[in-house]
């Protein structure tokens, strides 16, 4: 299926016709699965503390989701194309030590550091995309190159230690509020509604499902599929760089242990959202889902005041159990 | 890229749409395609009849610009060209309707019939895919084809071999192509189904398109065609109008191509 609406509105009429009000309602639940699932996390949440149910606290979940979505917006690209990128961690870290290093050098210059974080982000992404387009080497193994190296980077820029000393002014990057949001939250939420548009609206979108779907059909077709691929790796990066500035901006200094595993869970976000490692298959929307999940379980477990290995373990079996009922009613909804 | 740069004479019915001489293709040291001459008008049905291996895929990659020739010329209404992509070849005038590979199978009917030449409307950043306007053509190109199809929205996976492979070709026909290849279009098929490509094959040879048909089925081949080109083992065994060849030679001429084969790997085998 190719549907790149919110699956919650996507098909009503379809599913209503010639139909009880019950037969609905059951379409309806299963095949918005993951969007109940949630819903049960949150009101599970709700129900055993006082203090997740808050403003405050939605305000801090999605201020933590912020730098996870924009590299689960990327990774969505990427794994649509049937690729993976296994690097965008290491390149949070990586970005995160060039701008804090930037920073503590030309500290009057302050706008050099997203600059500086973004270019770094990119940089990688080309390597990452000509890798995997010109040379055809496997996504896996090219960005798993990548994430060693760009990892060796970000230790070899502070000659294995912290960067410290960053001036104050650099918290302004994630601290500052515009429109009542922190500019993270901010970005996130362009970065979603920009993702749903052009995977659903333009010729690039389409292309992407199109790579995924059939590479060899599409590049027949006269798809430009190097080209498109090399541009969905780069977005990666440069997605990456962006967030391994405000991750960096937050805590007001560069660490080459910054981002160290989200590649993972950008990973799992995207394919929590039902999208398909092989390609072709994934929305926006799932994406957007997923992130939620996780960001939820992360937070609700500790305020629960859960023992943090406890809430690892708790976190992948609910994932896990989540996405087997999620296969589960798609597949009840099809038969 | 094309060497020729000057306008096709299109208007011209004596100069063929495409003519290749001494096309030869080597993998390596391997030999693929050695020695094939072949030529094609408007308004008629070329057929590339062959045993597995024997080079029809080959034969049609070059032509589709996916692989390029070793040696040979291509000449496109009379101009020489060497195509570097299939992207060439397609703005050439010159389609391919590969059998399986033709299609994504996830994807809307709609978005395969217009993938990589999609219609867009607005201008820079909020340039959009016109999906109206896609959805409405797709829906009309494919009715006069005689694919009536309530919703051009649904994968096109859920249609049939024959109806996929007539999307294809109502596809290329809409996007101006002068020279359809259709590569084993009815081998996969039943019977009936292979008559319904069949016929479209007619229809589009009516509308005065050239159309270069592989098969390795001369029963399919004969009634359709106007000229036979018979490969085997990378070689050709000769280009043949019509009025030069009946059913039972073309059918005769394929099996004694095998025999040939098998009695040249028997020599090969007792010389060592």
């Amino acid at each position: 299926m190719t549907r790149t609406t919110p699956a919650f509105f996507a098909n009503v009429r379809q599913l209503t016709e010639g139909k009880s009000a019950r037969e609905v309602a059951t379409a309806l639940l299963v095949r918005n699965a993951m969007v109940l699932i949630l819903l049960v996390v949150i009101c599970y949440f709700a129900y055993r503390s006082a203090r997740f149910a808050t403003l405050d606290n939605v305000t801090t979940i999605l201020i933590a989701a912020a730098p996870f979505a924009l590299i689960a917006l990327g990774q969505t690209l990427v794994i649509l194309t049937g690729g993976i990128d296994l690097s965008v961690g290491s390149v949070i870290a990586v970005s995160a030590m060039s701008a804090a290093w930037t920073a503590v050098r030309v500290p009057d210059q302050l706008w050099l550091a997203p600059v500086v974080a973004t270019g770094v982000g990119l940089l990688a992404g080309a390597v990452n995309g000509l890798l995997v387009s010109r040379f055809s080497v496997p996504p896996f193994v090219a960005t798993l190159g990548m994430l060693t190296a760009a990892s060796g980077f970000a230790y070899a820029i502070g000659n294995g230690a912290p960067i410290n000393g960053v001036p104050d002014g650099y918290g302004a990057f994630a601290n500052t509020e515009v429109l009542g949001m922190k500019i993270p939250v901010l970005l996130m939420i362009v970065g979603f509604i920009t993702f749903w548009f052009v995977l659903r609206h333009t010729t690039f979108g389409l292309r992407i499902y199109a790579i995924g779907g059939n590479s060899s059909a599409a590049s027949l077709a006269g798809v430009p599929t190097e080209r498109t691929r090399v541009w969905v790796y780069l977005i990666s990066g440069g997605l990456a760089g962006v967030s391994g500035l405000m991750i960096s901006s937050r805590v007001i200094s560069g660490s080459p242990t910054l981002g160290q595993g989200y590649e993972l869970d950008a990973i799992a976000a995207v394919v929590i959202g039902g999208a398909s490692l092989f390609g072709g298959r994934g929305t926006v929307w799932g994406t957007l889902l997923g992130l939620m999940l996780i960001q939820t379980l992360n937070n609700g477990l500790q305020i629960l005041v859960i023992p943090p290995y406890w809430q690892a373990v708790i976190k992948g079996a609910l994932i896990a159990a989540a996405v087997a009922i999620d296969v589960w009613a798609t597949r009840r909804t099809r038969s | 890229m094309s060497e020729d740069t000057a306008q096709a004479t299109e208007l011209d019915p004596g100069v063929p749409i495409l003519a290749m001489t001494q096309i030869a293709k080597h993998y390596g040291s391997s030999i693929a395609l050695q020695d094939v001459d072949a030529h094609i008008h408007a308004g008629e049905v070329l057929c590339v009849l062959g045993d597995n291996g024997a080079g029809k895929s080959t034969f049609i990659k070059i032509i589709a610009g996916a692989h390029q020739q070793t040696e040979g010329t291509l000449a496109v209404y009379g101009h020489n060209r060497r195509f570097a992509s299939p992207r060439d070849a397609l703005d050439a005038g010159i389609a391919t309707v590969y059998q399986d590979l033709a299609v994504v199978p996830l994807m809307s009917v709609w978005r395969n019939f217009f993938l990589g030449s999609e219609i867009t409307r607005g201008w820079g950043p909020f340039r959009r895919l016109d999906v109206a306007a896609m959805k409405r053509i797709a829906k009309d190109e494919l009715k006069k084809m005689g694919i009536d199809l309530r919703d051009v929205d649904q994968p096109i996976g859920t249609l049939s071999g024959g109806e996929r492979q007539s999307v294809a070709i109502a596809r290329s026909v809409y996007f101006g192509a002068k020279l359809v290849i259709l590569d084993e279009p009815t081998s996969a098929l039943g019977v009936k189904q292979a008559g319904v490509v069949l016929r479209y094959i007619a229809q589009a040879r009516d509308a005065g398109l050239g159309v270069i048909f592989i098969t390795h089925n001369p029963h399919h081949a004969y009634p359709v065609g106007d000229r036979f080109l018979i490969l085997n083992r990378g070689k050709s065994l000769g280009l043949h109008e019509k009025a030069d060849i009946s059913i039972a030679e073309l059918t005769a001429l394929m099996s004694g191509g095998a025999e040939l084969a098998s009695l040249a790997h028997e020599l090969e085998r007792a010389s060592t």
